[in-house]
């Protein structure tokens, strides 16, 4: 499970600086005569300009909507508590940030819409919050910086009963109480 | 300004006090009627005590909660062309006539020690002109409203041969405002929803009340320290009682028959497993043992069972497990979803949450034969509690975006709503026998 997670990460990492590339001015790109990326001008131009998006470590991210730090919802199917592989990215995203905070802190609020019954719902709404926690501690985060918190069906972000809300309701709120 | 219209901005006026007055006061009424409903008349009572007699009179209570049961036809006031006090002015032939079967007639005194009422009331059968019953029922100063559900349960049981179950009340959990203005209380009302008082409220959800058997008091979870807590507080003293906030969830608390037990269920092991603690000297016991969600616990009458709710097959469904413990083994088979168990007093039935195909309604199953049989009509009911006669069942349903409380006899046959005039209601529970 580790070493399947530290490959993700490295992965991740591979991605984030592959898409710097790209995403840097290149006004001479046909007659650049050094093309191997030097770490040094990359790390000039994020401390002086916006952030790079991709530094899963950087605080910052948390209010850069480029970022994946700045998405913290994760959505579920009805009943299910698997995390579904559109959210993987974000999940790993703030699994490097929790994993090189240490001092960070995160409440997973588990949350499910109004479907079923409300105590079987709570239970859920933790499943749920257990299966990022999951993710978090395997690339890293520790248990003492990870805590789950379920309110079931009690605290909908949508108040109409069809799909178009449930969806939005059956969710987990990756809650930063210290960064 | 002419008089007639004073006159109506004046019932306007009185009609706006009232209705203030009738704040979070629940309505009823009789959704599908019972052809077979036994026609009584019970008129109104001679008051004979001192002071001024209450505007709803203990007749108006009586015919109101026998006309609720949907088993009996109560004549309207207006179509009472006389009103007897003592038998020998009863003209039975006129009851004949209109059709009434059962007459209701006595008055109201001042109580011996002069602290309260006494009810005096008879019944009889208007076509063997027999005395069936002849009682006196003392009530306190300020509880004449709850001794006249005294007086319909005492006719109820005469004439069906159920206790009746109108002297009891109703817990439930309402929720006004959104978002910063978000407020949850737990109330508990008369049976008939009237009198409704605030037992605890909260800014973060309540939720999950659930009668002591001896009536006294009330187990409910609070998420008023950020994560889910069980308390159980006396309803008359206010005094509660922190029974645990452990990691994880704190949830479902229900009573054993003896009141000795709570049975609950906690996820401080990782995932959801039911629990039953000793009241008496804090102790718990971990009565299941399984990595699916295993929550909902109820008592069997007897104290010999727990039913639950767990998806250890893959979806929700109710399963029981002996309250000594051993092997759960599975109750419910039809159905996507079934859950949140409520159990009729003879412990022969479970009222349930039955989902089949996106819809949820509420059901009953015969533990012995299995038959299953889908009692409501809506799309997302929940919350089933039987009365303690089993004669109803109360539960949460939805009218709109907003929740509202229904009872449905234990038949399927009657249907009526109990409408919160304000904020979403849900979770109700039924009181037991109040003695």
């Amino acid at each position: 499970m580790n070493t399947t997670w530290r490959f993700l990460l490295a992965l991740i990492v591979a991605g984030a600086i592959s898409a710097c590339q790209s995403t840097q001015p290149e006004p001479e790109s046909v007659d650049a005569p050094e093309p191997t990326p030097e770490p040094a001008p990359v790390e000039e131009v994020t401390t002086v300009a916006a952030p790079d998006p991709h530094d899963y470590s950087d605080v910052r991210n948390f209010d850069n909507s480029e970022s994946l730090l700045s998405k913290r919802v994760i959505y579920f199917d009805f009943d299910k508590s698997e995390v579904k592989s559109e959210y993987r990215d974000i999940v790993a995203a703030h699994a490097s940030y929790v994993a090189s905070h240490y001092t960070s802190r995160v409440t997973l609020e588990g949350h499910a819409d109004e479907r079923g019954t409300r105590e079987y719902n709570l239970g859920l709404g933790e499943r749920r919050g257990n299966a990022i926690t999951g993710l978090l501690s395997a690339a890293g985060g520790r248990g003492n910086q990870l805590d789950v918190v379920s309110y079931g069906e009690e605290r909908p972000v949508c108040r109409v009963s069809d799909e178009d809300c449930w969806w939005q309701n059956r969710r987990v709120e990756i809650i930063y109480t210290a960064r | 300004m002419d008089y007639k219209k004073m006159r109506k901005t004046v019932y306007a006026l009185v009609f706006l006090v009232v209705s203030q007055l009738a704040y979070a006061k629940l309505e009823i009424e009789i959704v599908q009627g019972n052809a077979s409903a036994l026609p009584i008349a019970v008129i109104p009572l001679q008051w004979r005590a001192s002071g001024t007699p209450p505007s709803t009179g203990v007749a108006d209570v009586v015919s109101a909660d026998l006309y609720r049961s949907g088993l009996f036809a109560p004549l309207a006031e207006e179509d009472m062309v006389d009103r007897p006090v003592d038998a020998e002015s009863i003209r039975f032939g006129t009851w004949r006539l209109l059709r009434v079967d059962y007459v209701v007639i006595g008055w109201v005194n001042d109580a011996p020690d002069g602290n309260g009422y006494e009810v005096v009331y008879q019944l009889f059968d208007v076509h063997t002109q027999e005395q069936l019953l002849s009682q006196i029922t003392s009530v306190g100063l300020g509880d004449l409203r709850f001794g006249s559900h005294r007086v319909a349960d005492a006719i109820y049981e005469k004439l069906t041969g159920v206790p009746g179950a109108f002297a009891t009340r109703i817990a439930y959990i309402s929720a006004t405002g959104e978002g910063e203005k978000q407020n949850y209380q737990l109330f508990v009302a008369d049976a008939d929803g009237f009198n409704p008082q605030p037992v605890v409220g909260s800014p973060e959800p309540l939720l999950s009340p659930n009668w002591s058997h001896d009536g006294q008091s009330l187990a409910y979870v609070s998420f008023e320290k950020g994560n889910s807590a069980i308390y159980v507080q006396n309803v008359a003293t206010g005094q509660r009682e922190l029974i645990s906030s452990a990691r994880g969830i704190n949830g479902a608390p229900a009573f054993s028959p003896d009141d000795r037990y709570l049975a609950m269920t906690l996820s401080y092991s990782g995932n959801p497993e039911i629990y039953v603690r000793d009241l008496t000297t804090g102790q718990k016991r971990q009565l299941t043992q399984h990595w699916g969600i295993d929550t909902e616990p109820v008592w069997s009458p007897d104290g010999q069972w727990i039913y639950f709710t767990s998806d250890r097959g893959g979806k929700p469904q109710i399963y029981r497990v002996e309250a000594a413990g051993g092997k759960a083994t599975r109750i419910t088979r039809e159905g996507d979803y079934n859950a949140r168990a409520s159990i009729s007093p003879d412990g022969s039935r479970i009222a349930i949450a039955h989902g089949l195909r996106n819809e949820y309604r509420i059901a009953v199953l015969d533990i012995d034969t299995g038959r299953m049989r889908t009692l409501t009509p809506g799309v997302l009911d929940e919350s089933p509690s039987f009365a303690p006669n089993g004669s109803m069942i109360l539960y949460a349903t939805r009218e709109g975006s907003r929740g509202v409380l229904s009872a449905i006899s234990a038949d399927g046959n009657v249907r009526q709503r109990l409408i919160l005039t304000e904020g979403d209601v849900r979770e109700p529970a039924w009181s037991p026998v109040i003695r």
